[in-house]
């Protein structure tokens, strides 16, 4: 067991847990975030996608130890139901989801994608969510819906 | 509004007890269920609240909430959203005083699994009813209250007022009272009123003597009400079943067997004893492990060694050895689903025979999140969450497998991924509830990726012959269809992986297939018959369910290139050519002329000239009908010819399934289930070799990406005298078979087999056909 130190959504949090535990498993198990999803475990689909130090990776494969001391958001450290940011509002709007598994994910790595090019193409939109696998396929929905959050933020 | 878990006695604050009829499980009735997947053949699985209760189905609280109690549950599709769509109609509420009340076995009545496309169909008209029935209910006892009689009532948001005669009004209106609430005639009490109830499960019907609203005058029914789950699930707030905790709670992970019928012959416990906390569980050949953390279990479930027997039985080699083991074994069962005429005279006769056989291979539904539940076994009582589609049918296996009463396993639907038939038989509550039994404390088991891909039930391949024949014009004469497959399964019958490991007999063949093509065609000379072929019914990788539309991608691959070859050789175009005998079916044909409008078709035969250079473009067609919908899609491709790869650029899809509920929900569900059934056109087909499934991931098991994902073009006819029919599978049943055609008409090559992977279509691009 190792005390490891996380910055999680602004918060500062200390947790005991074997040093070689995914950081998904100390998110959802220690820290009580259900944001980030179990989908593989092999880093392949995208659903336990947690933006850290400002890039999108994968919470799955990533060591806890290796996300000490840097800067991690969660699908919740972006609003909430009664205050949602942009993107998820725009989600919303589009009615982009179906069971939603996997939106944290592709919030979570369109809100990466816009905060490095505000207002992306479908088809960057497409290149930057390629690697995020949804079963019940809102794909078309999901693009609207980064297109809307990029229209509004930028009207 | 999302769904909140009250009890019913907080929602009512009532002092009585609830009122619950119970019907002990009858197991393995009728062990050779008669019909098709998705019949709803009434066995006895009945349980839940009384149906005849009306406050079974609906609770008004003092607030006005009007909460709503269905077994139906939202798999991600959301019905949630459009069942209370329904009552609020029906009802005279606005939607946000809707309070969906989903999945509960103390909670609700049993209407049955939700499965084949049947919910708004059979349970649409159920929870309709039973709204009706509470307003007829609330009318009366409004009446009472304000003096007037019913007749001259009108509701609106809840809220009762006497209109029309102005003297009642006037009446009324001395006594101080021209209007009530339904929060102050009922609000936080019983209705403890009867309702007329007959039927079980799909079958149920309620008070049918009442009549519902005039659908010209709906107003929440076909507007397309925002979903009520979206806004948690789009900010993590939202509770999946991979999200419920329970104190004193362990993680728990299954060890399956690496080759198929494997059993344990040794575990050593000692190969675990490094790692913190963890506990072994043993029962017949399951094998799992328990940890106080969920990375502990982990580590034990791979760490752990066990010794497997040499499995007593092998699959085929793989896919070409299942698709000569589908042809060359003998069948259990062969069923004439259609005959007319006579094919056998009719063939004979034909100026012209086409005959084609068509392969489908075994795919997999592909849960984003594997199977997930929590199981609390405490003595002679269980509670269990999962996202079965079927709460009742897991409540029972529960219980069998834990030797305790059905009525002690308390069952509680927590959303899980989008699983497409998958979860209709669900075993993670069982794997949770085995080890809980053995541990003692709640267990909560979520299965690893290639848990789920290993040993998910597979969509079964299929091996279809299609013998036709036209005369001297081109005109089908005659149609004989042969499809040979494996059996199907049914959740209410064939015990889940835990139950079969220890001990519980599955039926030794499975069902037989009903032995239907599926076509709305009407010829003069038709015959269509399934032959099932035995199948291994003991826990294995290659089990058989049901997977969004069963059996329907493969017949329709197999029947509309068969049409499209017909139409080709007689130089038809494929829209008109159709159309001739669609004669008395006017839905199919309706649908088939809108979709060609939408993708803006230009009559002509199918020519294998389009594109240029490398890439040639073609458009295709094909038709589906699924319990009473009906789906017509047109399919753009291009074929790029120096590598054959197959890219889908447009499906414009034409959808009828009568009363439209919700059209951007119904849209979604198009959308969806388009694109989905591209991916299992083009790319996936599960791997396997004697011992097992190979394909145990995302990389080996490829799906649809968003580079890859076409526009979906969605035309929606509503039947707005007609009945809700099913939109969540039927749009999924004609995409392959439209892009296949489509392939034909840019490089004329026929493809008979799925999927239609680059290297099939450049050995059809060498040979001429696949």
């Amino acid at each position: 067991m190792a005390r490891v130190s996380l910055r999680v959504n602004g918060q500062s949090r200390v947790v005991d847990t074997d040093p070689t535990t995914p950081l998904l498993y100390v998110l959802r198990n220690d820290l009580s975030l259900q944001g980030p999803k179990f989908g593989c475990g092999l880093g392949q689909c995208g659903a336990c996608t947690v933006i850290m130090d400002g890039n999108a990776v994968r919470s799955c494969t990533l060591p806890v130890t290796s996300a000490q001391n840097r800067a991690i958001t969660t699908l919740e450290g972006l609003g909430t139901v009664a205050r949602p940011h942009p993107l998820q509002r725009a989600f919303i709007a589009e009615q982009a989801a179906q069971c939603g598994m996997c939106m944290n994910g592709m919030i979570l790595t369109a809100k990466v994608l816009l905060d490095r090019n505000p207002n992306p193409s479908a088809g960057q939109i497409k290149d930057a969510l390629n690697g995020n696998l949804c079963r019940c396929a809102s794909h078309l929905r999901v693009v609207r819906a980064v297109q809307r959050a990029a229209r509004e933020r930028g009207a | 509004m999302a769904p909140r878990s009250i009890s019913r006695r907080e929602l009512l604050k009532t002092t009585g007890g609830l009122l619950v009829g119970f019907n002990l499980f009858e197991p393995f009735l009728g062990l050779l269920a008669q019909g098709t997947p998705g019949s709803g053949t009434p066995l006895s699985n009945a349980g839940g609240l009384s149906a005849d209760q009306l406050d079974s189905w609906i609770a008004i609280a003092q607030d006005g909430t009007v909460s709503v109690f269905t077994s139906k549950v939202d798999l991600g599709t959301g019905i949630g959203t459009a069942l209370g769509q329904i009552v609020a109609e029906e009802l005279d509420v606005p939607i946000s005083k809707i309070n969906m009340e989903i999945g509960d076995t103390t909670k609700s009545v049993d209407q049955g699994r939700t499965s084949a496309s049947r919910t708004l169909e059979r349970a649409g008209p159920q929870m309709r009813q039973a709204a009706a029935a509470a307003r007829q209910e609330l009318l009366k006892r409004a009446s009472a209250s304000l003096g007037a009689p019913v007749s001259q009532l009108t509701v609106m948001d809840g809220v009762v007022s006497v209109a029309g005669n102005s003297a009642l009004v006037a009446e009324a209106s001395a006594k101080a009272a021209k209007n009530i609430s339904y929060a102050t005639l009922v609000g936080g009490q019983r209705f403890d009123t009867k309702v007329a109830a007959s039927g079980e499960q799909w079958d149920l019907k309620i008070a049918p003597e009442i009549k519902p609203k005039d659908p010209k005058d709906y107003k929440i029914v076909g507007t397309s009400v925002p979903r009520f789950d979206l806004p948690e699930k789009l900010t993590g707030a939202f509770t999946y079943a991979q999200e419920v905790r329970v104190p004193g709670m362990l993680h728990g992970r299954v060890v399956r067997p690496p080759v198929v019928n494997s059993r344990p012959i040794a575990v050593d416990e000692a190969s675990v004893s490094s790692i913190p906390g963890v506990r072994v569980v043993q029962k017949g050949s399951f094998v799992g492990v328990v940890a106080e953390t969920e990375w502990a279990a982990i580590r034990a479930a791979r760490a752990l060694k066990v010794t497997w027997s040499a499995p007593p039985t092998q699959f085929p080699a793989g896919p070409d050895a299942m698709y000569d083991y589908l042809q060359n074994t003998r069948s259990f069962s062969e069923r004439v689903g259609a005959e007319t005429g006579n094919v056998t005279g009719a063939l004979a006769q034909a100026a012209k025979r086409f005959e084609a056989t068509y392969r489908w291979p075994f795919q997999m539904h592909g849960m984003i999140g594997p199977s997930c539940a929590v199981a609390d076994v405490q003595g002679d009582k269980a509670t269990v969450w999962s996202g079965s589609q079927a709460p009742f049918i897991t409540r029972n296996g529960v219980a069998r497998l834990l030797g305790i009463r059905e009525e002690n396993v308390h069952f509680i639907y927590r959303e899980g991924s989008g699983c497409f038939g998958r979860l209709e038989p669900d075993d993670a509550p069982e794997d949770a509830a085995l080890m809980s039994q053995a541990v003692g404390r709640p267990v909560r088991v979520q299965w690893m990726r290639e848990d789920e891909h290993g040993w998910e039930p597979k969509g079964p391949p299929q091996f279809i012959t299609i013998r036709s024949g036209v005369d001297g014009q081109g005109n089908v004469t005659a149609w004989d269809y042969v499809e040979r497959t494996l059996p199907w399964t049914d959740a209410r019958l064939s015990p889940m992986l835990a139950s079969r490991q220890t001990g519980i007999k599955p039926d030794e063949n499975g069902f037989a297939i009903g032995g239907g093509d599926g076509i709305p065609y009407t010829f003069a000379n038709r015959k269509a018959m399934a032959a099932t072929i035995p199948w291994m019914m003991n826990p294995n990788p290659l089990r058989t369910g049901n997977l969004r539309a069963p059996y329907g991608q493969g017949r329709c691959f197999a029947t509309e290139s068969q049409m499209d070859e017909m139409a080709a050789a007689a130089s038809s175009d494929p829209v008109e050519f159709r159309l001739r005998y669609l004669g008395d079916n006017k839905r199919a044909a309706d649908v088939l002329r809108a979709a060609a409008n939408k993708a803006g078709w230009q009559p002509r035969a199918s020519r294998g000239s389009g594109g240029n250079g490398n890439i040639a473009t073609g458009r295709g067609v094909a038709i589906s009908g699924l319990a009473g919908t009906v789906v017509a899609q047109v399919a753009d491709v291009e074929v790029d010819k120096s590598t054959g790869k197959v890219t889908v650029k447009k499906v414009t899809v034409a959808h009828d399934c009568g009363i439209i509920v919700n059209p951007d929900g119904l849209s979604n569900q198009i959308e969806g289930n388009v694109i989905q059934s591209v991916s299992r056109a083009l790319m996936e087909e599960v791997d396997f070799n004697s011992a097992g499934v190979r394909n145990l991931n995302w990389n080996s098991y490829p799906i649809i990406r968003f580079r890859e994902v076409p526009d979906v073009d969605v035309v929606l006819i509503n039947q707005r005298e007609m009945q809700p029919m099913g939109g969540g599978e039927a749009s999924s049943i004609a995409t392959a078979a439209a892009i296949a055609n489509a392939v034909f008409d840019a490089v004329r090559v026929r493809l008979r087999q799925a999927p239609f992977t680059p290297e099939r279509v450049l050995r059809g691009l060498r040979a001429g056909t696949v």
